[in-house]
């Protein structure tokens, strides 16, 4: 069991030539756009051990959007759960783009373009140097990390009642423990503290930052009010919040917000897939509450491991940022116990208390992060999905 | 430690939530653990409640504000017995 007390806990990592600290060592096929993805596949079937990460986007975004875009895919790449990157793009100008964007964190990188040679050349060339990237890779050593070099994200998804009574409060005491030690942590899910945004406001570390909270939490709103056919209570509590016993966004929201424990306050708010710029501590990032689009937009923005608490069962993955889950629930602990890396619903038995749940979580998250793969990485889990945020031109 | 049928947040709560796995049946007298200030609260269940559903601590008005956590969660759109099931045929948000 993790000692949180003693501040030389630390963990096994990859040390990046940016002095950033992975905890995985992937090398990653990662497509500019819709169009590149078959190459991207094909060139990860080729080289094994690499990894592609096709997604939707990247045609006549404009604006924001395209903004968001970019930095998704830079910041994907510049994880420093990433040794080395390929990417592909069916055009050089924004393929360049990517290339210069992930080539400042100093790791290998290299694009290329599909337009004037077919998929086949692309694929050909693409192969070798993916194939030079990965046995380059294989041969990192990890290293002793502190854990003021660890970021952390959370999310949590097919909540129940069970989540906001145990497995939300385990994330927070986490942080609660490792704030002071300084670790840098995130949360987000905008629309799910609706109900709860002004003791989320409140939680801010100074009035600025409480402004640009509540700036991001109204234009959030202003969506929602602009979208909505009906009261969107056919969605915000989703159907398996119902089935597990959540009537209302309120409910839910001060449920989601126990993620942040009671003590940490958060010193910036963050757009989609930005990095933390402040140093340690816990930052809001303004997302949606989508799971696969919440937790990649954290992985774009550097966090290197994920903490999900579910109540009904949430089965998501990352490709690039391990996922670790964790349930209070005791039958979805009992039914899905493939899925749950961490079985907290003793807290519900009066079994075990908060404190030793939430050194359980320590203990599973640095062994993760020593390579101890997660539920979600054994079973394949990859859910890697962009964020749009309008219409493409 | 004897069995707890369900959890209250906080002192000033309304409702609470069942934690049995399988749920509790109507006529069942339950065990609560009020987790604010480590209280002790019996009650009978009015339904068949399952697991991770909310229980009425108390008779609930129509248009009264139901609190969990200590906080608002919604407006009670039918009047609610002490010790019913609580969820969305008689409970409602006050957003969208």
């Amino acid at each position: 069991m993790a000692n949180i007390k003693r501040r030389d806990i630390g963990f096994m990592g990859y040390r990046r030539e940016n002095g950033r600290v992975g905890v995985r060592n992937h090398v990653v096929i990662l497509p500019l756009d819709d169009l590149s993805n078959a190459a991207c596949e094909a060139v990860a079937n080729n080289i094994k051990g690499t990894l592609a990460l096709p997604h939707a986007y990247g045609r006549l975004q404009f604006g924001e959007d395209l903004e968001l875009h970019f930095r998704t895919l830079i910041g994907t790449g510049a994880s420093p759960n990433v040794a080395a990157c390929v990417v592909i793009g069916i055009e050089p100008g924004w393929t360049k783009r990517v290339v210069d964007g992930i080539a400042r964190t100093g790791k290998p990188v290299a694009g290329f373009a599909i337009e004037g040679k077919g998929d086949l050349q692309t694929i050909a060339d693409a192969s070798r140097t993916a194939a030079r990237f990965l046995q380059d890779a294989s041969e990192k050593q990890r290293e002793r990390c502190r854990l003021d070099e660890l970021w952390v994200s959370t999310k949590c998804g097919e909540s129940d009642t069970t989540s906001g009574l145990a497995s939300c409060p385990t994330v927070g005491n986490l942080i609660d423990k490792l704030d002071p030690l300084g670790a840098t942590t995130c949360f987000g899910e905008t629309t799910e503290l609706t109900g709860a945004e002004t003791v989320c406001a409140d939680r801010a570390a100074t009035p600025a930052v409480r402004k640009k909270f509540m700036q991001a939490f109204g234009a959030y709103q202003e969506v929602v009010e602009r979208h909505k056919t009906s009261d969107l209570s056919d969605s915000q509590p989703t159907k398996g919040n119902i089935a597990g016993g959540l009537t209302t966004i309120e409910e839910k929201a001060f449920g989601n917000l126990a993620k942040i424990g009671h003590r940490t306050k958060y010193i910036d708010v963050l757009k989609p897939a930005e990095e933390p710029k402040k140093g340690p501590g816990l930052y809001f990032m303004d997302t949606s509450s989508a799971a696969a689009e919440c937790v990649t937009l954290q992985a774009a923005a550097g966090f290197v491991v994920h903490l999900f608490p579910t109540g009904q069962g949430n089965v998501i993955g990352n490709p690039i940022e391990p996922v670790i889950k964790l349930t209070a629930n005791p039958k979805t602990a009992r039914t899905m116990s493939e899925h749950v890396d961490l079985d907290v619903s003793g807290i519900l038995r009066r079994e075990m208390t908060l404190d030793q749940a939430g050194d359980a979580l320590i203990d599973i998250t640095l062994r993760t992060c020593n390579g101890r793969l997660t539920c979600a990485e054994v079973l394949g889990h990859r859910e890697f999905v962009m964020t749009k945020l309008y219409q493409s031109a | 430690m004897a069995t707890t049928h369900f959890i209250v947040h906080d002192r000033t709560d309304t409702v609470g939530v069942i934690v049995v796995d399988g749920g509790v049946k109507k006529g069942e007298q339950l065990t609560g653990w009020v987790m604010e200030g480590d209280g002790t609260v019996k009650i009978k269940a009015a339904d068949d409640i399952p697991l991770g559903h909310k229980i009425a601590l108390k008779d609930l008005k129509k248009g009264e504000t139901v609190l969990k956590y200590g906080y608002d969660i919604g407006k009670a759109v039918a009047a609610i017995g002490k010790g019913r099931h609580v969820h969305v045929q008689n409970l409602k948000t006050k957003r969208w």
